[in-house]
C-alpha cells in the first residue's frame, strides 16, 4: 500500500473522529439528565406530611436522597404501598413495600387540641411543618383541620401532652357502588 | 322532522310502562311532615336558610342554591322541626324537616307571571328564585344552564321527552296530560335563552304523547316550536346523545351542549316553568312513576318534593303481598340505585321509584372473568371499550384509564346488562371516577401542604437570620462602648 492511497484515508477517518467527538460531547453537555428534574418528579410522588418518618427533615430532602442513590423507595409510611409502588416504578427499581422500621402505614388522620388542657405555651407552633396550628403565647391553640398533614410532629414539643391524633374527617372511606340492574 | 343520526349502540329493551299509564296521574295530598333533601340529586348541597321553630308557608324559600344546587321551597305551611341528616336518595344528606299545620297557606309574593315583558336575564333570575331544576334526574339549576346557553348564544333548545328506561313513564304522562303547559314552559325557555326554535323530542313508542304535543304545538301557533320522533333505543334520553341524535352534532369530550348551540330541559321542567307563570308557583311537586311487581297499583303520582315514599307507596294500594317486594330502586332499572329505605323523600331528581319483585330481577349469578366477547363495546352509545376500561380500572392505571375514557362514560348500564359473565362494569367504573376523585383531592391536599411547608421553612430560615444579626449587631456595639470606656 503506497502513501498516497494511505494518507488521504487516514487524514478523513481523523477528521471523522474529531466531528463526531465534537458533537457527542457537545450533546452529552447539552443533555445532561436533570438531577433536579428527577428531585421534581419524586417529590410529586411523595404525600408532602414532612412528617421526617424516613429519617430525612421533610419529603424534598428524601427526594433528593432518592435520587442520589443513598436511600430506598421503601422508607414513607404515610404514602404506604401506592407510594412505594410508584417511586419504584418512576426509577425502574424493584417495588418493595414499606418497611416497617420506618413506621407502619395507616389511615389519614389529624392532630386535635384539647383546648381544656392546652396551657398556650406556642411551643407546638414552630414545630408544625405546614403552619397548621394557630395560636399566640397565653392563648389556646387549635389546629386547622383541613391543612393538618397528621405528621405527629407537634406531640413531642407539647409539654401537657394535649394533643392527640384522630382519624380524619375528609378521608371518607369509598362509597359502596349500589347499581342494579334488572 | 325525523332523527338526523341514529344511536350507536343501545339496546332495545322490553318496556314495562303499559300498567301505570293505563290510569290519569294522581295528585297526591301533601305531607304532614316534609323532608326536605338540602342535595336535590344534582350531587350539591344547598344552603339552609331557615332555622328549627320558624314559620314558613306554601312557596316560602328553604335553603338557597349554590352551584349545581337549586333554591329549595316549603311545599307545606307549618314550622321547621329540624335542620338534620336523614336518609335520603343519594343515601344519607342533611334535611330541612317541616312540621305541616294542614292549613296549607301560601306566600302571599306567590302571583302570575308578565313573562311576556320581561326580558331574558330577568326572566332567568325569576326562575332562579323559584328553585327550578331539572326534573330528568340530575336536577341541575334550570336558570344556570339557561343563563349558560344565553351566554353561549344557543340556537336550539332541546326539550327532552325521551325516556328510554323500560320502567319510567312519568315524561309520558305529563306529555299526555300537560302538553299545554310544556308547550308554554317551552316558550318562556325561548325567551329566557334566547333560542331561534325549540325541538320537542320523543321517541316513536309515545303516539298518544305525540299526538298532545302536535296538538298543543298547533294551538299555541307559535312557528318557532316542533315535535321530532325518534327510535326507542336505550339510552337516548341522554344529554349528548339525544343533541347527536337531533341535530347530528356531537358534544366534544368535557364540553356541554351550549358548546354546539344547543341547550337541553327536560319536559317536566318546562311544565314547572309554565306553573311558575301562570300561578307564581315555584319547583314544589313532580311527577314520579311508583311501579313495579312489587307495589299493587303501579302509577303516575304527582307528588310534593320533601314526601316520605311510603306514603307514595300507600297510594298505589302498598306492597304486593303475593310478590313481596326485594328491592327498592330510585330511577330506572339500568341507571337506577338501590335505596336503602322506604323513608326517603321525594326529591327534584327523582323521577322513579321501581319496587322491584323477585320476578323483576334477574336471576342471580356469579360475576365470572371476562372473556373478551366485545358485547360490551358493541352496545356502548358513548362508542368506549369496556372491557379494556375495566381492566384499567381495576388495576388503578391512570393512564389507562385516560386512554380508554373513563370521562366519557355516561353510566348508563348498557354493558352491564349484555355481559354474557356478569361484571358489573357500571358500578366498577363509578367506583373507578370515585377513586379518581378521591386521588386528585389528596393530590390537591399535597401541593398545598408542600407550598406551606416551603413558606414554613423560609420563615424559620428569615428568623434565625434576623435573630442572627441582631446578636451580631448587639455583640459588635457591646465591644464598641467597651473600647470606649478603655
Amino acid at each position: 500500500m503506497n502513501s498516497a492511497t494511505l494518507l488521504p484515508a487516514l487524514g478523513v477517518a481523523a477528521a471523522l473522529a474529531v466531528a463526531l467527538g465534537a458533537a457527542l460531547g457537545w450533546l452529552a453537555a447539552r443533555l445532561r439528565p436533570d438531577a433536579d428534574s428527577l428531585i421534581e418528579r419524586i417529590d410529586a410522588l411523595l404525600p408532602q406530611t414532612q412528617c421526617g418518618q424516613c429519617r430525612y427533615p421533610g419529603c424534598r430532602p428524601y427526594a433528593e436522597a432518592i435520587a442520589r442513590g443513598e436511600a430506598g423507595t421503601d422508607r414513607c409510611p404515610p404514602g404506604g404501598e401506592a407510594t412505594a409502588r410508584a417511586l419504584a416504578t418512576l426509577l425502574g427499581r424493584e417495588p418493595r413495600p414499606v418497611d416497617p422500621l420506618y413506621g407502619e402505614t395507616q389511615p389519614p388522620r389529624i392532630a386535635v387540641i384539647d383546648e381544656a388542657r392546652c396551657i398556650g405555651c406556642a411551643l407546638c407552633l414552630p414545630a408544625c411543618p405546614v403552619d397548621a396550628i394557630v395560636g399566640a403565647p397565653r392563648f389556646v391553640h387549635t389546629v386547622i383541620e383541613s391543612q393538618c398533614t397528621g405528621c405527629e410532629l407537634c406531640l413531642p414539643p407539647c409539654p401537657v401532652d394535649c394533643i392527640a391524633l384522630q382519624p380524619s374527617p375528609a378521608a371518607a372511606s369509598l362509597p359502596q357502588a349500589s347499581t342494579v340492574s334488572l | 322532522m325525523s332523527a338526523r343520526a341514529v344511536l350507536r349502540g343501545g339496546l332495545r329493551l322490553e318496556s314495562h310502562k303499559t300498567r301505570p299509564l293505563e290510569q290519569p296521574v294522581q295528585r297526591l295530598a301533601a305531607p304532614t311532615t316534609a323532608v326536605l333533601a338540602l342535595d336535590q340529586g344534582s350531587g350539591e348541597e344547598a344552603r339552609a336558610i331557615v332555622p328549627p321553630g320558624a314559620c314558613v308557608r306554601v312557596g316560602t324559600p328553604v335553603a338557597a342554591g349554590r352551584g349545581a344546587a337549586a333554591d329549595l321551597h316549603s311545599p307545606v305551611s307549618g314550622t321547621v322541626r329540624a335542620v338534620e341528616p336523614r336518609p335520603t336518595v343519594g343515601g344519607a344528606g342533611t334535611c330541612v324537616v317541616i312540621d305541616s299545620d294542614g292549613r296549607a297557606e301560601r306566600e302571599p309574593a306567590s302571583r302570575p307571571l308578565a313573562w311576556a315583558t320581561l326580558d331574558g336575564a330577568a326572566l332567568i333570575e325569576r326562575l332562579a328564585a323559584a328553585g327550578l331544576a331539572g326534573l330528568g334526574g340530575a336536577a341541575f339549576p334550570t336558570a344556570g344552564k339557561l343563563a349558560l346557553a344565553r351566554a353561549a348564544g344557543v340556537e336550539l333548545l332541546l326539550l327532552n321527552g325521551a325516556e328510554c328506561e323500560p320502567w319510567i313513564c312519568c315524561d309520558d304522562a305529563l306529555m299526555r296530560e300537560c302538553a299545554a303547559d310544556i308547550v308554554l314552559g317551552a316558550r318562556v325557555m325561548l325567551a329566557a335563552c334566547g333560542a331561534a326554535r325549540a325541538t320537542i323530542a320523543l321517541e316513536d313508542d309515545k303516539p298518544e304523547a305525540r299526538a298532545a304535543l302536535e296538538a298543543a304545538v298547533a294551538e299555541a301557533g307559535d312557528e318557532r316550536l316542533e315535535v321530532v320522533l325518534l327510535p326507542a333505543v336505550f339510552p337516548l334520553g341522554a344529554e349528548g346523545l339525544l343533541v347527536a341524535a337531533v341535530t347530528g352534532r356531537e358534544v366534544p369530550q368535557g364540553a356541554l351542549p351550549p358548546e354546539v348551540g344547543v341547550v337541553c330541559q327536560n319536559v317536566g321542567t318546562a311544565a314547572g316553568v309554565a306553573r311558575l307563570v301562570t300561578a307564581g308557583l315555584p319547583a314544589l311537586t313532580r311527577i314520579v312513576t311508583v311501579t313495579g311487581s312489587g307495589v299493587r297499583r303501579p302509577m303516575n303520582l304527582e307528588a310534593w318534593i320533601g314526601t316520605p315514599i311510603t306514603e307514595l307507596i300507600a297510594a298505589c294500594g302498598g306492597y304486593d303481598d303475593k310478590q313481596p317486594p326485594v328491592r327498592l330502586v330510585a330511577g330506572g332499572s339500568l341507571t337506577g340505585r338501590a335505596l336503602g329505605s322506604d323513608a326517603v323523600p321525594v326529591t327534584k331528581g327523582l323521577n322513579c321509584v321501581l319496587v322491584a319483585a323477585a320476578s323483576d330481577l334477574p336471576a342471580r349469578t356469579t360475576e365470572m372473568p371476562c372473556i373478551r366477547c366485545g358485547d360490551c363495546a358493541a352496545v356502548c352509545p358513548v362508542g368506549l371499550l369496556p372491557q379494556q376500561l375495566h381492566r384499567a380500572v381495576q388495576a388503578d392505571d391512570a393512564a389507562g384509564v385516560a386512554r380508554f375514557g373513563l370521562a366519557d362514560c355516561i353510566e348508563c348500564g348498557c354493558c352491564d346488562y349484555v355481559c354474557p359473565s356478569a361484571i358489573p362494569l357500571t358500578a366498577r367504573f363509578r367506583a373507578g371516577r370515585e377513586r379518581q376523585r378521591l386521588h386528585e383531592a389528596e393530590r390537591r391536599r399535597a401541593a398545598e401542604a408542600k407550598a406551606r411547608y416551603e413558606r414554613h421553612r423560609r420563615r424559620l430560615d428569615e428568623q434565625a437570620e434576623a435573630e442572627r444579626r441582631a446578636f451580631e449587631e448587639a455583640r459588635r456595639r457591646a465591644r464598641g462602648d467597651g473600647a470606649g470606656d478603655r
